[in-house]
């Protein structure tokens, strides 16, 4: 019975899928991944892999973000077998990996996965397994214009408090010609607004579950935190931060319209670029802000590659994975394209060589940030769940988004801080409720 | 022919058609009464109704509920409006009406996601759109669209989508109004509202009910524009039925409950083509 619903259901959510998907013969490997630059570099390069390994061929399916994450997530719950290797987060990799969906990982010598950054490995391992090998990782940390803070005669320390941040933020402001203190995001979502937020109000001392599963958002911590957040933004924010994310603010940054940001650890290569960014001498790079703590003050996330159980081709995709995630293949990105454009975040090796200090300004605050953050660890009280600016557990990205919508209304001034984190707590608690955890 | 006959060379198509129905309808509701989320696949069994009761009680329900019901209705209107005074406007012969009315038209095939990008990006950002590059001309505060009135921006950008095919079924029915008609009611003295009212609505009656039924249709399951530009916020100003399920389905991976939501919109669609076909339902019948 269950293997006819899966198969219905399969049938159902396949039917996009379906014309894409080919029964995989032997030495094809078919890889879904996402639409951003490190994977369309790797695209390119795939003939360099496929001239060393004769006899393997690679088909790419590229998606966006939300889309690949509900075609992989639909493909590997009902066993669909259309990937041999997807691309997942941090946020993925443990939860398939207890459920038994997913390949453990074991490299050869020449691989050294010591190498790996030890909160990449952790991040990416459930009972000490690595599940998914990071392709490139990044943290998060504060970007602002160093311009603009001289003539406010004021400095931005490594590790600065929130309350320094706010009052250069006031400093910086000059609305008048369009400069705001600071953008961050605001746009609703789990992997929007709420990564930035929970980071926030980690180092306010919040947390999303306490240890007995139930949720936490009622705390003073989180109260504290949010009303920071929405005060700040909008005091010194740009008009309509509750639609900002990313690339939005990316947009606005390199405009010169933004002080300080603190965002991906990713963005710092984008902002210092002179041929994206009209600000890109000036910017300078510090740790993300804490309030009573620096755990989890700064996210941690990767996109890794990974191999569901039960794929025929598990031997050339392990190959390929093995290829994709080396330093040789860091190495090949540098020769092709310049040390500035190599994916970052995944080894000390690459952190470690001078030709790649050099390309990066970012390098030094980019390794610390990753460094200091601790997805076994990133709540200042205990909490029961693995993650940084996310709970690994199912769960989690329903009741992120919900909770993400209530922040971008207590944003926009549509609802008190209070309602919003009332009705989010009450959202996190019908689906952990729901889901059976008390 | 022998109706006997007819019936039997009728049928296969007849067949096609209902099992092309009632296979997915059936999965739907089947799916809707069981234990069914794809991250707990060792969770089996049926609940009655216990998805529906979950679905039902989210406090997001009626709010969606009523912002799906305010989109169809006011696009709706807005469309119906707009394209029978733009279809009456360029029903007269003009130099350039070829043109103008390809330009009209051309809205209409622009993919619903670069359209809600164009829109958000470059109409409606309070930053560097161009209303608010109209607005600081003019001295004003930029309206921050998407943060203060999201769901009349999401009905503005599906206005500016739908209107054209509005403008094109008009425009065409236009055509075959009885010219010698008209002249005759402007040689009895028949001004322009009077001629508008008993000769061109009457003339239009089936072309307005087509068009309302099948933008119904549509309008009920907008999806594309709200998870491009708001996301369903700020709060769930702009979530509608259609991005609950969503949320449900591909956020939660919450079968069962997605697929009771989706019987709630199937029961909803019903009502709102019953009240509408009752409403033009006399103009259909032949």
């Amino acid at each position: 019975m269950k293997s006819l619903r899966n198969t219905a259901l399969g049938l159902t959510l396949g039917v996009a899928g379906a014309s894409m998907a080919s029964m995989a013969s032997a030495g094809e490997l078919t890889i879904a991944t996402v639409n951003n630059g490190h994977m369309i570099e790797m695209q390119k390069l795939t003939p360099v892999f496929e001239e060393a390994n004769p006899g393997i061929t690679v088909n790419w399916v590229t998606l966006d973000e939300g889309t690949l994450r509900s075609r992989v997530t639909t493909d590997i719950t009902t066993r669909g077998g259309q990937f041999d290797i997807m691309t997942i987060g941090m946020y993925e990799a443990p939860i398939w990996g207890e459920r038994g969906w997913l390949q453990a990982l074991e490299f050869g010598e020449d691989y050294n996965v010591d190498d790996i950054l030890p909160a990449m490995r952790n991040g990416l391992s459930h009972d000490g397994n690595l599940y998914a090998a990071p392709f490139y990782g990044e943290s998060s940390m504060i970007m602002y214009r160093k311009d603009l803070l001289d003539a406010a005669g004021m400095t931005m320390p490594d590790n600065p408090s929130w309350g320094h941040v706010a009052d250069a933020a006031a400093a910086m402001t000059d609305k008048d010609n369009g400069v705001y203190g600071i953008c961050l995001r605001g746009k609703p979502g789990w992997g929007d607004n709420m990564a930035f937020l929970t980071t926030m109000a980690n180092s306010f001392g919040a947390q999303w579950f306490n240890e007995d599963w139930t949720p936490a958002l009622d705390s003073a911590a989180w109260n504290h935190a949010v009303h920071f957040y929405v005060d700040l933004l909008n005091n010194y924010g740009p008009p309509g931060s509750s639609g900002n994310s990313f690339n939005e603010i990316l947009a606005l940054i390199n405009e010169g319209k933004c002080g300080m940001w603190i965002d991906a650890t990713i963005a710092a290569s984008f902002v210092s670029n002179p041929d994206q960014s009209q600000v890109a001498d000036v910017i300078a790079f510090a740790q993300s802000p804490q309030a009573v703590t620096t755990r989890g003050a700064n996210w941690l996330w990767a996109w890794s590659l990974a191999i569901p159980a039960g794929t025929n081709q598990a031997e050339d995709a392990q190959k390929f994975i093995e290829w994709a995630t080396s330093a040789d293949y860091i190495e090949l990105v540098a020769e092709t394209n310049g040390w500035g454009a190599v994916p970052t975040g995944t080894r000390q090796s690459t952190y470690d060589n001078p030709n790649f200090q050099d390309a990066a300004v970012f390098a030094d605050a980019e390794l610390a940030a990753i460094l200091s953050a601790d997805p076994e660890n990133s709540t200042q009280n205990p909490s029961p769940y693995v993650g940084v600016q996310f709970a690994a557990i199912p769960e989690f990205q329903a009741i992120g988004t919900a909770v993400g919508q209530q922040m971008s209304a207590a944003l926009a001034g549509d609802v008190t801080v209070e309602e919003a984190l009332e009705a989010a707590q009450e959202a996190a608690d019908r689906e952990m409720r729901k889901a059976g955890y008390y | 022919m022998n109706p006997t006959l007819v019936r039997w060379l009728q049928a296969p198509s007849i067949i096609v058609l209902f099992l092309w129905m009632i296979v997915p309808l059936s999965m739907t509701i089947y799916f809707s009464t069981i234990r069914y989320n794809l991250f707990y696949p060792e969770r089996t069994g049926f609940v009655g109704l216990q998805n529906y009761e979950f679905f039902w009680t989210d406090a997001a329900f009626f709010p969606a509920l009523l912002n799906t019901l305010i989109l169809v209705g006011s696009v709706l209107v807005i469309t119906i409006v707009l394209g029978l005074a733009i279809a009456i406007l360029i029903d007269r012969p003009f130099r350039g009406r070829g043109i103008a009315r390809v330009m009209l038209i051309s809205p209409f095939f622009i993919m619903p996601t670069v359209s809600a990008l164009v829109w958000k990006n470059m109409m409606m950002d309070p930053n560097n759109g161009l209303f608010a590059a109209f607005a600081n001309a003019l001295g004003f505060t930029p309206i921050e669209w998407l943060q203060s009135v999201p769901l009349l921006s999401i009905i503005i950008m599906v206005s500016w989508q739908w209107t054209p095919f509005a403008i094109l079924i008009f425009m065409t029915s236009l055509q075959s109004q009885d010219q010698e008609q008209k002249e005759a009611a402007t040689l009895d003295g028949a001004g322009f509202w009077a001629q508008f009212f008993n000769l061109t609505l009457p003339h239009l009656a089936r072309p307005i009910s087509i068009v309302l039924l099948i933008q119904m249709i549509f309008h009920l399951s907008i999806f594309a524009e709200i998870f491009v530009t708001t996301s369903g916020g700020p709060g769930v100003s702009s979530t509608n039925l259609t991005y609950l399920i969503y949320i449900q389905s591909q956020q939660a991976f919450d079968v069962g409950v997605a697929s009771a939501g989706g019987v709630f919109a199937i029961i909803l669609a019903n009502i709102v083509a019953i009240f509408l076909i009752r409403a033009v339902g006399k103009t259909l019948t032949v």
